[in-house]
C-alpha cells in the first residue's frame, strides 16, 4: 500500500504542473475592468484645441454614441495608434473626440497636420483636470460612450485595429457590418 | 521547389514514425518477427526523410532563399556561410527540425547497434522512440512548419541575431539537443522495460552507453553556452540562472544522478524503480525545458498565450508522453523489487547520497524555475526569483555531495572497507584543506571561509580522483576504461569547483571611463586606454574597436581589444570583449559607449580561474566519452532475463 | 541490515531529506526573492521604501541623459501609464535603448527616483522579461502605425 503510494507520487506531482501550466495558458493578461464601465460619462467642457475661443464638450455628443480618445505629443502610443485612429475615422460609423491632455498647443496642432487629423473635435486639456475625472492612467486610452450617455468600453493603450472589431464594434447601437 | 520537398519529406516521416511506433510496439506485443522487422526499416525510412528534410532547409538557407518565411527571418545575403547553415537552428521552427533530426539519429543509432538486445525489447525501444517523434512531427507539421512560404517573397532576410553569429553559440544547440533527445534513449529503455514488466542487471548495461553518450553531448552543450555567454554576451558572466540556463541545468542533474543510479543497477541489482524514475524524469525534464523555453511560458506566460495552438499542443504532448510514462511507472513499478541489501559504508549508500543530493538540488531549482509561474496562476503577484535564491539552494547540497564524491569513489560495493582506505582519505582532506588556506592567504590575503571550503573541496576531489587509478596501477591491477572514465571525470568536478569558487570569491570588477591615454588600475595591473580606431570591418558589421594596454609592474601583460560592433542588418550595438586568457587568470575589457569629451566607458574585470570551470567541465565530457567505450558495453550484452 | 531496519532507514532519510530540502527552500525564498513593481504601482506607493526591488518597463523615448564624460546616466522607465525616472552609474547592456523593455534593479531614492545598481538585458532582442508585459498588458503591438 505504501508502495503504491510512493509510486504514483511522481504522476500526481505532474497532474499538477500540469493544471498550472493549463491554468497559465488560459489566462488572459489584457482584461482590466474599469471603473466607468457601466456608470454614466463625466460631463466636460472645454477649449479646442485649434481655437481657445471654441468650447468643445461631452454636450456636442448628446443623444448619440461616441468615442473619447485621449492623447498627447509626448506619447509613443498615440503615434503607434494613429494609423488606427485614422481609420475608424473614415469607417465614418462613430464621432471621436479627441482629449489633448497635458501637451503643448503648437506641437498638437503640428502633429494633426502632419500625421491627419481622425478627430471631429479635440478638447484640450493642458492641466489634466479632466482625464482625472475619467479616471486616465495614461495616454492613449479610449472610451466607448453609448447614446445614452453612458461608458460602455475603455481601451487602455494604443488602439489596435483587431481590438476596434473585437470590442468596440459589437458595442456600437447599430452593430451593422 | 525544394522547400516543398521539404515539407513532404517531413510528411512522410511522419507517417514512417507511425507506422515505426505501431509496428514496433504492435510486433513486440505479438512477438510477430516480420513486423518488428518492418520496424526498424521505418526507423531507418523515417531518418533519411528527417535528414532530406533537413537539408532541404539548409539548402534554403544557403541559396538564400528569401520567399521561405523561416529563411526571411533568420538570415540575411550578407550573411557569412558557416552562419547561413547554424542559421537552420536559429529560431523556434528550425530548433524543432534540428531536435527531430537527432531523434531520428538516435533511434537510427539504436536500430543499428543493439544487436545484442533481446528482439521484442529493442521492437519496444524503438517504438517507444517513434512515438515521441510523432509527437514532433506533428507538432513542427500543424504549428511550425520551418517551410511555409512567404507571399510575396522578401526582398532580404531579417538577418541572424548577431547574439547567435558566433561559432560557440552555432555548435550549442545542437550539442544541447542530442544531450536533450539522448536521454529519449534512456527513456525509451525505461518504458520498454515497464511494458515488459521486468528489468535486471543486463538491462542497466545496455541503457548505461547510450545515456552517458548523452549526457556527455549535453555536458559539452551547456558548457560552450556559458562560455559563450562569458565571452560574448560582453559583461563577464559565465552562468545567469535565467530559466534557459535551468532548462538545460535540470535535465543535466537527473542524467548525472541517473548514471549514478545505473551503475548500482548494474553491479548490485539494486534502485531498481528509482532508476526507471530517474531516466523518465531526465527525459521529461528535456522535453518540458525544450518546449517551455522555445514556447516562452517560463519567460513569459504571455508569449506563450498569444500562440495558444502551439501552447495547448506542447501541453497536450507533455501531457501525453510525460503522463503516459509515468502512469506506466504506477503501475508497472510495485514489480520491480530490490532484494539485496547494503551497508551504511558501501559504495551504493554513497550513491544512494550523491542520488538524493543531486535531485534535492533539482527539485529547488525546477521550484524557483516554475515559482513564478505558480505565483501568477493563482494570481499572487509578479515575483521574480534571482541568482541569489538559486545559489543558495545549489550549494548547500553540492557541499556535502563534493565531500561524500572523494569518499564514495574509494568505498566497495556491498560492504564497503572504509577502514583502510579511510587513514589515506582523511591525510588527503587535511592535506586539501591546509593547501586551500596557503592558497587564499598567500595569494588574495586573509581569511575567506566560503572560499577556502570551495577550493578545499575542489582540491580534494581532484586528489582523490587521482587516487582511484593511482592504486590500481599501484596494486598491478587491470584498469578498465569505466574505471579512467570515472577518474577523469571526477577530476574535472574538482577542477570546476576550484574554478568557480575561484572566481566567484576573488574576481574583481569595475566600471569606469577613460580618454585614450589615461588608465586604471584594478588587481595590480594597470589598465591603458591607448586609442580608439573606428571603421574596423569584419565580413557583415563595422566595428569601433578599442586598444587597451594591460602592464602589471610596468612590464607588459597584454593587450585586449574590445569592439562594439553594428552589424549591418540593424539592430543594437553589439559588444564584443577584448579578453586575455590565462591558467590562473583571464583579464577581460569590454567596451560600453561614447561618453562624450572624448571619453569612454570600459568594463574591466579580473577573473581568477575562470578556466577551470570549463576545463573541467570538458574533463567530465571526455570521462563520460571513455566510459561510455568500455570494452563490457560493447561485449555482447546476452543475459537472459531472470 | 535487516530489510525492515532498511526500509526504516530510508524512510527516515527520505523525511529528513524532504525537511531539510523544504526549509531550506523556505530560507533561500526568505531572503531572495526579487519583488518586481511597475511605475504605477511605484506611484500607488505598493513598493517597499526600505529594501531593493525591481522595476520594469519601456525606456520613455528621447529621456536618456548623461553627464558628458561620465559614467552616470538617467532616463525615464514608463509603463505607458506612469513614468519613474531612473539613475545609474555604470555599463549599459547592449540591448538598452530607448523605446526597449529594461528591467532595473536598485531602490528608491526617496524623492520619486529610483538609483539602480543593475540594468538588466537579455539573451534575446525580442525578449520581454515577463513582468514588463504583464504590466505593458501585452498591448505594444503596432496597430499598423509607426
Amino acid at each position: 500500500m505504501k508502495r503504491i503510494l510512493l509510486v504514483s507520487a511522481p504522476i500526481v506531482l505532474f497532474a499538477v504542473l500540469v493544471a498550472f501550466f493549463y491554468a497559465g495558458l488560459q489566462r488572459d493578461p489584457t482584461v482590466i475592468p474599469s471603473p466607468l464601465v457601466g456608470k454614466p460619462a463625466p460631463a466636460f467642457e472645454l477649449e479646442s484645441l485649434g481655437n481657445p475661443d471654441w468650447r468643445v464638450g461631452s454636450a456636442d455628443f448628446t443623444g448619440r454614441a461616441w468615442l473619447l480618445n485621449v492623447w498627447a505629443t509626448w506619447c509613443s502610443g498615440c503615434y503607434q495608434e494613429h494609423e488606427v485612429l485614422l481609420a475608424i475615422a473614415r469607417e465614418n460609423r462613430v464621432p471621436l473626440l479627441g482629449l489633448n491632455w497635458r501637451d503643448e498647443r503648437p506641437k498638437a496642432l503640428q502633429w494633426l497636420a502632419e500625421l491627419g487629423n481622425p478627430y471631429a473635435a479635440v478638447a484640450f486639456d493642458g492641466e489634466g483636470r479632466v482625464a482625472i475625472d475619467w479616471g486616465v492612467y495614461g495616454a492613449p486610452e479610449t472610451f466607448l460612450i453609448g447614446a445614452d450617455g453612458t461608458v460602455l468600453h475603455k481601451h487602455i493603450g494604443p488602439l489596435t485595429l483587431a481590438a476596434w472589431r473585437q470590442d468596440f464594434v459589437p458595442r456600437l447601437p447599430e452593430a451593422a457590418p | 521547389m525544394i522547400p516543398e520537398l521539404g515539407h513532404f519529406a517531413l510528411v512522410l516521416a511522419l507517417l514512417l514514425a507511425l507506422a515505426q511506433a505501431l509496428l514496433g510496439l504492435g510486433g513486440a506485443a505479438r512477438s510477430h518477427a516480420g513486423w518488428m522487422q518492418a520496424g526498424r526499416m521505418a526507423v531507418a525510412g523515417q531518418f533519411l526523410f528527417v535528414l532530406l528534410a533537413f537539408l532541404a532547409l539548409a539548402q534554403a538557407f544557403v541559396a538564400s532563399d528569401f520567399s521561405v518565411a523561416y529563411v526571411a527571418g533568420n538570415s540575411n545575403s550578407q550573411l557569412p556561410l558557416f552562419y547561413r547553415i547554424s542559421a537552420v537552428w536559429g529560431g523556434h521552427e528550425g530548433s524543432l527540425l534540428l531536435w527531430a533530426l537527432c531523434l531520428a539519429g538516435w533511434s537510427l543509432a539504436v536500430a543499428i547497434f543493439s544487436g545484442s538486445l533481446e528482439e521484442t525489447f529493442r521492437s519496444r525501444v524503438l517504438g517507444v522512440l517513434g512515438l515521441v517523434s510523432i509527437g514532433f512531427l506533428l507538432f513542427m507539421l500543424t504549428t511550425s512548419n520551418p517551410f511555409e512560404r512567404l507571399m510575396p517573397a522578401a526582398a532580404d532576410g531579417r538577418d541572424l541575431n548577431p547574439l547567435l553569429q558566433d561559432v560557440a553559440l552555432a555548435l550549442h544547440p545542437p550539442l544541447l539537443y542530442l544531450g536533450y533527445v539522448g536521454f529519449a534513449v534512456a527513456f525509451a529503455f525505461a518504458c520498454a522495460a515497464l511494458l515488459a514488466g521486468r528489468l535486471d542487471a543486463a538491462w542497466a548495461k545496455w541503457t548505461r552507453p547510450w545515456t552517458l553518450a548523452a549526457w556527455l553531448c549535453l555536458t559539452l552543450g551547456i558548457t560552450l553556452g556559458s562560455w559563450w555567454a562569458y565571452y560574448e554576451l560582453g559583461w563577464g558572466g559565465w552562468w545567469f540562472w535565467d530559466p534557459v540556463e535551468n532548462a538545460s541545468l535540470m535535465p543535466w542533474l537527473a542524467g548525472t544522478a541517473l548514471i549514478h543510479s545505473l551503475a548500482v543497477t548494474e553491479k548490485r541489482g539494486l534502485f531498481l524503480s528509482w532508476t526507471l524514475l530517474l531516466a523518465v524524469t531526465a527525459f521529461s525534464l528535456s522535453l518540458l525545458g525544450t518546449f517551455l523555453v522555445r514556447s516562452g511560458v517560463l519567460v513569459s506566460v504571455h508569449a506563450f498565450a498569444t500562440d495558444p495552438a502551439r501552447g495547448l499542443f506542447i501541453l497536450g504532448f507533455l501531457t501525453t508522453v510525460i503522463g503516459g510514462a509515468l502512469t506506466l511507472y504506477a503501475w508497472r513499478a510495485p514489480r520491480m523489487k530490490s532484494a539485496a541489501g547494503f551497508e551504511l559504508t558501501s559504495r551504493e549508500s554513497f550513491l544512494l547520497f550523491n542520488n538524493a543530493l543531486l535531485v534535492v538540488a533539482l527539485a529547488l531549482i525546477l521550484l524557483g524555475t516554475l515559482y513564478p509561474l505558480f505565483l501568477d496562476a493563482l494570481e499572487l503577484g509578479k515575483i521574480s526569483v534571482g541568482p541569489p535564491y538559486f545559489e543558495v539552494v545549489f550549494l548547500v547540497p553540492m557541499l556535502p555531495l563534493l565531500l561524500l564524491v572523494g569518499i564514495g569513489m574509494h568505498a566497495g560495493w556491498k560492504r564497503g572497507q572504509l577502514a583502510t582506505a579511510g587513514r589515506r582519505l582523511l591525510w588527503l582532506a587535511a592535506v586539501a584543506l591546509a593547501a586551500a588556506i596557503v592558497l587564499v592567504a598567500a595569494i588574495w590575503g586573509g581569511i575567506r571561509p566560503l572560499a577556502t571550503l570551495g577550493l578545499a573541496l575542489g582540491l580534494w576531489v581532484m586528489a582523490s580522483a587521482l587516487l582511484v587509478p593511482l592504486d590500481r596501477l599501484r596494486a598491478r591491477a587491470r584498469l578498465p576504461a569505466a574505471l579512467v572514465g570515472m577518474s577523469l571525470a571526477h577530476f574535472g568536478l574538482g577542477l570546476t569547483t576550484f574554478g568557480i569558487t575561484g572566481v566567484e570569491s576573488f574576481r574583481i570588477e569595475r566600471d569606469i571611463a577613460l580618454a585614450p591615454g589615461e588608465s586604471a588600475e584594478l588587481a595590480g595591473y594597470e589598465f591603458r586606454l591607448v586609442g580608439l580606431r573606428s571603421g574596423v570591418r569584419g565580413p557583415n558589421y563595422v566595428a569601433t574597436e578599442a586598444e587597451v594596454a594591460v602592464s602589471s609592474a610596468g612590464r607588459p601583460v597584454a593587450t585586449l581589444r574590445p569592439q562594439k560592433r553594428v552589424y549591418h542588418s540593424g539592430g543594437n550595438p553589439m559588444t564584443e570583449a577584448g579578453i586575455d586568457a590565462g591558467v590562473a587568470r583571464d583579464l577581460f575589457a569590454a567596451l560600453g559607449e561614447d561618453l562624450g569629451g572624448n571619453r569612454w566607458s570600459l568594463r574591466l574585470q579580473y577573473k581568477p580561474l575562470i578556466r577551470g570551470i570549463w576545463l573541467g567541465a570538458l574533463l567530465m565530457a571526455l570521462g563520460g566519452a571513455i566510459a561510455a567505450f568500455d570494452r563490457r558495453y560493447r561485449r555482447a550484452a546476452t543475459v537472459a532475463p531472470r | 541490515m535487516t530489510p525492515r531496519r532498511k526500509r526504516m532507514f530510508a524512510v527516515a532519510a527520505i523525511l529528513a531529506g524532504v525537511g531539510a530540502a523544504a526549509l531550506l527552500a523556505r530560507l533561500a525564498f526568505e531572503e531572495n526573492l526579487l519583488f518586481f513593481f511597475s511605475p504605477t504601482q511605484i506611484l500607488a506607493g505598493e513598493a517597499p521604501a526600505d529594501r531593493k526591488f525591481r522595476v520594469g518597463g519601456l525606456v520613455s523615448p528621447g529621456s536618456l541623459q548623461r553627464a558628458p564624460g561620465s559614467l552616470e546616466v538617467r532616463f525615464v522607465v514608463t509603463d505607458n501609464q506612469h513614468s519613474i525616472p531612473v539613475r545609474y552609474a555604470g555599463l549599459l547592456p547592449d540591448l538598452f535603448s530607448e523605446g526597449k523593455g529594461v528591467v532595473a534593479h536598485g531602490r528608491l531614492d526617496g524623492q520619486g527616483g529610483f538609483i539602480a545598481e543593475e540594468v538588466l538585458a537579455k539573451h534575446d532582442e525580442n525578449y520581454m522579461p515577463p513582468e514588463v508585459a504583464e504590466s505593458l498588458k501585452a498591448r505594444d503591438q503596432p496597430g499598423g502605425a509607426g
